[in-house]
């Protein structure tokens, strides 16, 4: 499984890594090595683990007050728990799309130079706003009304607004975590389409319960079962001859 | 019992509780008119620019509106930073344990204590153990302690109902707890919070009884010029007039009624305009 | 880091903010604890308590404190029983009846009713309520009991009303639903549903606001008088725990004297009653919307 990925840069590696809350455990020693400049979609039914598993790679699940782990997680060449005191820094390089759209209730430009200001940017901010919403497909769209409230945006637009606001950080990995769930099929293509654009600067892990989202845009396929990493590979080869039976009947929706 | 027996059952019932309901409208305004009718006559600039004095027709407010003035600047200055602090640690720093429980209840029961429990308090603390006599800074501590619990209350349901998401999108983005509370938690609680402060220093504007223990005299005849000074304060003053038998001092009274009221409403109009100024970016 | 100290520093800051809170409710109670334990080293609890007689400043002197809680009693009573079955009526209008327009405006109208201050309510009480009971029964004294409870209640009776009004919003719209469907009336369901699904939350307010009416002070200082006694007339003047602790202050007290260790063992009393009710009724409170969530 792994034997395709050698040669290529890996951005992101579990080894091992294992989630438990409390008594309960939710992901089963699962190895992975994420490829830079591609998009890797992690698909699973319901209650699988994968959100709980995007979101150890930035430490947001060190909120969740009995969280605890096995095993490791590199990222640069050193493990994210463990050699890093402050995961500030990690979420510094590695960002994060949320499900819902949660733009600050500010406006548009202060969402935007937030992350970067107080992360001690030092350069020109308005530059680095216009860059990031170039980036994010959304200039066009709000370039006359930068101070307008973010919440008037639409969904799609707010949306892609989080997305700005991430690349704004300049990370390495952008996660994303079901980014299109809370949003119209229109609002859905164009956030796809911009993935696919991303891709070329940055690498992009989404979690998503949509199969064919995961089969158009993605160029490496997880599939996760019940906390356990069932099968990885090349997108076209899970969706047209997975090794597993059970990636198979997933595939297919016989369960799920 | 039959239907039409109980459809005018239910007609009797309704109109009771529609009766009832105009009762209280009724009883605000019978109020209302009943000061205005009682007090306008004594209204005007010379009641506002003198001191109190034993005849009626020279009596004015000027000590204890600049009383009041002070007091409630006073109070504010030493209870909002300090309840809204209190709020945010518990909110968002302090784990939720038994110990922060039992500070809730503590909270809801001091919110409820009645003012001239503190009164007594600020009387042996204050002005007696802490050599502070009977000045501004005996009255407006005493007033912070009984507005403290109210705003801390408040305050914490604003802070609460600040969406998760936003906070979760702020450290996504490498930010640090201070910083995530102070740049987005709390402007985004700050209407909800303000509004409970300025409900609460109302209520601080409205309160005799603590003052009264603390030594507030009713017989100033100068205006306070810092906080060590002796002081009196509207409801002090209208307490003084209406306890006193003659009907002029009544009048009085009223008179003082009124600008506390006009005070009042001000005070609410100001926090309504605020919350409103502070809502631009919710929409 | 220098962020990283700003986190302490914020931290620390904030500790510090809710100690002092803490600590207003401890130094109440030891106060009170202390000059109370003082003024029973000279007087019996039992005496306190139970003595039928008080009067604390002249000679003979005699310390029994339940004219006190009688007359303090009194004005709860009756302020309760007109709040009461005005703010549940009113609850009940706004919740099942009004119009949403209508309660948008009522809704205001009850909340400046409760923020108008004690003492505009104590004159109320002395220049309006009082003439008018002394031209319908015509043996009532200037300071009466009645004059004081009328004006309590209306300022309890929004409490009571968004109280119950929260509680009434708060049931599922699902349980009128089942109800109606089953041809009931509107005021079966309000009277036979509604209010018995409500009634921890209606409990609760009714002991709020029972707390509220005994810590109550001014209102009665101006309008109930300044005679401790024992009787159950409400047309005469009496005395409450609050209007006591508040003449004392009003006088030339020596700190120290037994005179002013009345007033903290009277205001221990006021303490313990309404802490425990305030307890209570926000027990309940909390209980209830727990369930319903």
């Amino acid at each position: 499984m792994n034997d395709r990925l050698t040669g290529k840069q890996i951005s992101l590696e579990t080894r091992d890594l294992s989630i438990s809350y409390g008594d309960k455990q939710v992901v089963h020693q699962v190895s992975l090595k994420i490829p830079s400049h591609q998009v890797t979609a992690v698909i699973g039914p319901s209650g699988c683990g994968k959100s709980t598993l995007l979101r150890t790679f930035n430490r947001m699940n060190d909120f969740i007050p009995n969280f605890s782990m096995a095993g490791e997680i590199i990222f640069q060449g050193r493990n994210i728990y463990g050699s890093y005191s402050d995961p500030g820094t990690i979420r510094q390089k590695i960002g994060m799309v949320f499900q819902r759209p949660n733009p600050f209730p500010k406006s548009i430009y202060k969402n935007i130079i937030w992350g970067p200001k107080i992360n001690g940017y030092s350069g020109n901010l308005q530059d680095l706003a216009e860059d990031a919403l170039k980036r994010a497909a959304l200039w066009d769209e709000v370039k006359d009304r930068l101070n307008d409230s973010a919440l008037r945006l639409s969904g799609g637009q707010q949306q892609r607004l989080c997305i700005a606001r991430a690349i704004a950080m300049n990370p390495e990995v952008i996660l994303m975590d079901e980014p299109c769930s809370a949003l119209d099929p229109s609002a859905t293509a164009r956030i796809e389409d911009l993935i696919q654009e991303l891709r070329n600067n940055y690498t992009i892990v989404i979690v998503t319960h949509n199969m064919q989202q995961a089969g158009r845009i993605s160029d490496e396929t997880a599939f996760l079962y019940e906390g356990h990493l069932v099968e990885y590979g090349a997108t076209k080869k899970i969706f047209t001859q997975p090794e597993e039976k059970r990636t198979e009947d997933y595939i297919t929706g016989r369960f799920g | 019992m039959n239907r039409p027996q109980r459809k005018r059952k239910e007609k009797l019932f309704i109109w009771t509780c529609r009766i009832a309901t105009w009762t209280a409208v009724a009883v605000l305004f019978i109020l209302l008119f009943h000061v205005m009718r009682e007090g306008i006559e004594w209204l005007d600039f010379q009641f506002l620019d003198s001191f109190p004095s034993r005849k009626p027709e020279r009596a004015g407010l000027k000590s204890a509106l600049w009383g009041s003035v002070w007091l409630i600047g006073l109070t504010a200055m030493i209870s909002v930073p300090l309840s809204i602090g209190s709020a945010l640690y518990l909110e968002e720093y302090a784990p939720q344990n038994r110990w922060t429980r039992i500070v809730e209840i503590n909270l809801a029961n001091l919110a409820g204590m009645p003012s001239i429990l503190y009164g007594l308090l600020g009387l042996a603390v204050f002005v007696r153990y802490f050599g502070l006599e009977s000045s501004l800074w005996s009255g407006s501590l005493t007033l912070s302690l009984l507005v403290l619990p109210v705003v801390v209350i408040a305050a914490k349901g604003a802070i609460r109902s600040v969406p998760q998401s936003i906070r979760e999108g702020a450290y996504a983005l490498g930010a640090r707890r201070w910083q995530v509370v102070f740049h987005h938690v709390l402007p985004s609680a700050l209407p909800g919070i303000m509004t409970g402060v300025i409900l609460a220093l109302s209520r601080a504007m409205g309160e005799s009884a603590p003052l009264i223990m603390v030594g507030a005299l009713s017989y100033i005849a100068f205006l306070p010029e810092g906080p060590s000074d002796p002081f009196t304060a509207l409801p002090v003053q209208i307490y003084n007039w209406a306890a006193r038998p003659q009907d002029d001092f009544h009048g009085l009274a009223a008179g003082g009624i009124i600008v506390l009221l006009v005070l009042l409403l001000t005070l609410n109009a100001g926090a309504v305009f605020i919350r409103n100024k502070l809502q631009r970016y919710k929409s | 880091m220098f962020s990283r100290s700003i986190d302490h520093a914020v931290h620390l800051v904030l500790v510090l903010c809710v100690i002092i809170t803490i600590l207003t409710t401890v130094i109440v109670v030891g106060l009170l604890g202390k000059e109370s334990f003082l003024f029973f080293q000279q007087v019996p609890v039992w005496d306190f308590l139970f003595g039928t007689r008080w009067e604390p400043l002249l000679e003979p002197k005699s310390f029994g404190v339940l004219p006190l809680v009688v007359g303090t009693l009194k004005i709860v009573f009756g302020s309760i029983a007109i709040a009461l079955p005005l703010g549940l009526m009113i609850a009940t209008y706004l919740s099942e009846f009004a119009s949403t327009r209508f309660r948008s405006i009522i809704k205001p109208v009850l909340e400046v009713l409760a923020g108008i201050p004690t003492v505009v309510y104590g004159y109320f009480a002395l220049t309006f309520v009082t003439p008018i009971l002394r031209t319908l029964f015509p043996d009532t004294q200037i300071f009466n009991a009645a004059s004081a409870a009328i004006v309590v209640g209306i300022m309890i009776l929004p409490m009571i009303s968004s109280l119950c009004d929260d509680a009434f919003q708060s049931l599922p719209n699902s349980l009128r639903e089942g109800a109606y469907a089953l041809g009931a009336t509107q005021f079966e369901v309000a009277v036979q549903v509604i209010l018995p699904s409500a009634a921890a939350r209606v409990g609760a307010a009714v002991i709020l606001a029972l707390s509220r009416a005994i810590g109550e002070t001014m209102a009665v200082t101006l309008a109930a008088g300044a005679t401790p006694q024992m009787s159950l007339g409400f047309l005469e003047s009496i005395q409450t725990m609050t209007a006591y602790i508040v003449q004392v202050s009003l006088g030339d007290i020596p700190a120290g004297g037994i005179e002013y260790q009345t007033c903290y063992a009277v205001g221990l009393l006021l303490f313990l009653m309404t802490f425990v009710m305030n307890v209570i009724g926000n027990h309940f409170i909390n209980q209830s919307r727990k369930i319903h969530q």
